[in-house]
């Protein structure tokens, strides 16, 4: 009797200890991988006190480039979520020769180094690239300019709609619209009051991760955009000029202002995701 | 507000599948339709092709006089109840059952007598504000008819609208909705697997297998004159007996049923017999034969009782206890065996309708365990 219950007690204690060690490898991991980098990118950019901080925020540069990155990320951000919901509803939905291709092809970004990107889009729109004459006859600058790093940042992130957003769409299954559909709604009307409400939180998040991808992009925008300080400089890209130019501490504020802008996007949805699964019960 | 559901030659493959076959009848206004058959059989996809959720290869659907083949779902108006409820679960009851009244913009003042009147007749009135995930199975079937009644469709379609739910609750939605249906009178059509279930709630029923339709009639017709080997395997439990024709006659041993009018001599043929038209008597008549009695099986009010015939073949008969005192394994009795259903044996070998054991009710219902032979 005395012996049974000693080893179930040495059976509960190492119970124990494993739910121990594991929580403290998982807090450890998170901790030193996340949280340590952004301490140090807390403290030193706030070293010097917030007169610093209001002196850099003051500086052309370094406005323009928040206004290029802005610029960039609100126009991918479009881009990424109106063709990404169409992508998923077809890769959810439609059964088609080729579709595998074309959702392995999807996840290419994710697979490609964004310097690849950039080299692509140089090839393409450059000097001598295929398209170069189309777009030089017109006038219109691409490569070096806005519109070739819009579009890099736009290749970069199509996956991360397409990816939130499809297996919502597949384990949503096709009986809710049918039945809205029987009931005399449109499939504008379906879309917009049954399809859209159900893959929200999936969009949201896909539309989140869309965002921050853009706004850190560096690589593929560094090679499209040739990195003209106060002209076609993003917030990533300065945060590289100013380290290389001994301004650590505008580069650490930016890039903190950049790291908030992200951290404080994904707990808002987050967080109305939470209270909105607790009006629904 | 009703109108009649006319089918005509309906027929729709998917790939080298032939899912249904030339499909016609016709469900008459007021009337409740049930379309009846195993799984695979057909029935589901017939009743999409109705509601415009599936085309049809050929043939054409009529609502009310109306041709409505090519029409698109919106367009139809018809009420589609799904199996699996697919209430929109963002949305509150009172919501879903407003949908198909704000997709077409009726005011919102009759929105909101329309649900009321609703919600009163389901008997949800207190659930208005609860989502979907918060009910039970039978409560989310009964907001689905609800939301399907809402914009007065014409024809009301059910897919196996009772078969996600256990069995009590089923046999409790079952009663609800023939009082329902007497209350409001609109044609209906619905699904079942269920042989009980479309016996007690349907005027016509339509037994369909492999696409095809077997048989269109009234319960009784159905159950009593079933008109193919098939037909009479698959609704009501049956006893299913071979042996060899003489004078229109089905001889097994010793043992005679009638009814083999078109089958030649020196034909097989099969009979089949329900458990209760089976009679016990003590002593030998003119139409009845010797049996043993293997075994018996009380169940309070009737008895199965276990027969072999003399060439071997089994046999259950159901009685109630009353008809059989004292009876018991191992007596020599005599078996009179009524309203044998005869078909040459080719025929119903053809349909695979002579196994024992597909010879009751499809095992997925539970309430017909009991009537198992």
């Amino acid at each position: 009797m005395s012996t049974i219950s000693t080893s179930a007690r040495a059976d509960r204690r190492k119970a124990r200890l494993w739910r121990a060690l594991m929580l403290s490898v998982a807090l450890l991991y998170v901790a030193v991988l996340l949280l340590a980098p952004l301490g140090g990118i807390i403290y030193y950019a706030l070293k010097e006190g917030l007169g610093e901080v209001g002196h850099t925020f003051r500086q052309s540069d370094v406005r323009h480039a928040f206004y290029l990155t802005a610029i960039i990320m609100v126009v991918t951000v479009i881009v990424t979520t109106f063709f990404g919901i169409i992508v998923a509803l077809v890769l959810a939905r439609d059964r088609f020769v080729g579709k595998r291709l074309v959702s392995a092809l999807v996840d290419l970004p994710l697979a490609v180094s964004p310097v690849i990107v950039g080299l692509m889009a140089v090839l393409l729109f450059g000097r001598g690239g295929w398209f170069e004459p189309f777009f030089a006859a017109r006038g219109i600058q691409v490569i070096f300019a806005l519109p070739s790093m819009i579009l890099v940042t736009i290749f970069i992130s199509i996956p991360f709609v397409i990816r939130e957003v499809v297996p919502v769409l597949q384990e949503l299954g096709m009986e809710e619209e049918q039945a809205a559909w029987t009931l005399g709604a449109s499939r504008l009307q379906t879309f917009r009051r049954v399809t859209l409400p159900n893959i929200r939180w999936g969009l949201l998040y896909g539309i989140a991760l869309s965002a921050a991808r853009s706004i850190g992009e560096v690589g593929a925008v560094l090679i499209v955009s040739g990195s003209l300080q106060g002209q076609t400089e993003t917030a990533t890209l300065y945060i590289l000029r100013a380290f290389d130019q001994y301004q650590e501490q505008q580069a650490y504020i930016v890039a903190l202002t950049l790291a908030s802008f992200s951290i404080v996007m994904l707990i808002g949805i987050e967080t109305l995701k939470r209270r909105a699964s607790r009006e629904a019960g | 507000m009703a109108g009649s559901i006319q089918v005509r030659g309906l027929t729709k493959s998917f790939g080298s599948f032939r899912a249904v076959d030339d499909v016609t009848f016709e469900a008459a206004e007021g009337t409740i339709t049930a379309l009846l058959g195993p799984s695979g059989s057909g029935k589901s996809t017939v009743l999409r092709m109705i509601a415009g959720l599936e085309q049809p290869d050929a043939g054409s659907v009529w609502v009310a006089g109306e041709e409505l083949t090519e029409a698109s779902v919106q367009d139809r108006r018809l009420g589609f109840v799904f199996q699996h409820y697919a209430l929109f679960r963002h949305m509150t009851v009172r919501k879903n059952v407003a949908f198909g009244l704000s997709v077409r913009r009726v005011d919102k003042g009759t929105q909101r007598e329309r649900v009321d009147e609703l919600l009163e007749l389901v008997g949800l009135a207190p659930f208005g504000d609860r989502y979907p995930d918060q009910l039970s199975g039978g409560q989310r079937q009964r907001v689905a008819l609800a939301r399907a009644l809402a914009p007065r469709p014409q024809v009301l379609l059910l897919d196996e609208p009772f078969g996600a739910l256990d069995a009590r609750v089923r046999q409790e939605l079952r009663a609800w909705l023939d009082h329902l249906h007497r209350e409001l009178g609109v044609t209906s059509l619905f699904v079942t697997h269920d042989q009980e279930e479309a016996l007690e709630l349907a005027n016509e029923i339509v037994v369909m297998n492999h696409g095809r339709v077997e048989q269109v009639g009234p319960a009784d017709a159905i159950y009593n004159q079933p008109a193919t080997p098939f037909v009479a395997a698959f609704v009501g439990a049956s006893n299913v007996l071979r042996g060899t024709v003489w004078e229109r006659h089905v001889h097994f041993g010793h043992s005679i049923v009638a009814g083999a009018h078109e089958i030649p001599d020196g034909a097989e043929a099969i009979a089949y017999i329900r458990p209760h038209d089976i009679e016990i008597t003590g002593e030998a008549g003119s139409t009845s034969f010797p049996v043993a009695v293997e075994r018996r099986t009380d169940m309070g009010w009737m008895s199965k009782l276990h027969l072999r015939l003399e060439d071997g073949q089994p046999l259950v008969a159901q009685l109630p206890n009353e008809e059989i005192v004292g009876v018991e394994a191992g007596q020599r009795l005599f078996a009179n065996l009524r309203n044998p259903k005869v078909f040459a044996a080719d025929r119903a070998d053809d349909e695979s309708a002579t196994v024992p054991g597909a010879i009751v009710a499809p095992a997925e219902t539970e309430t017909q365990t009991e009537a198992q032979v």
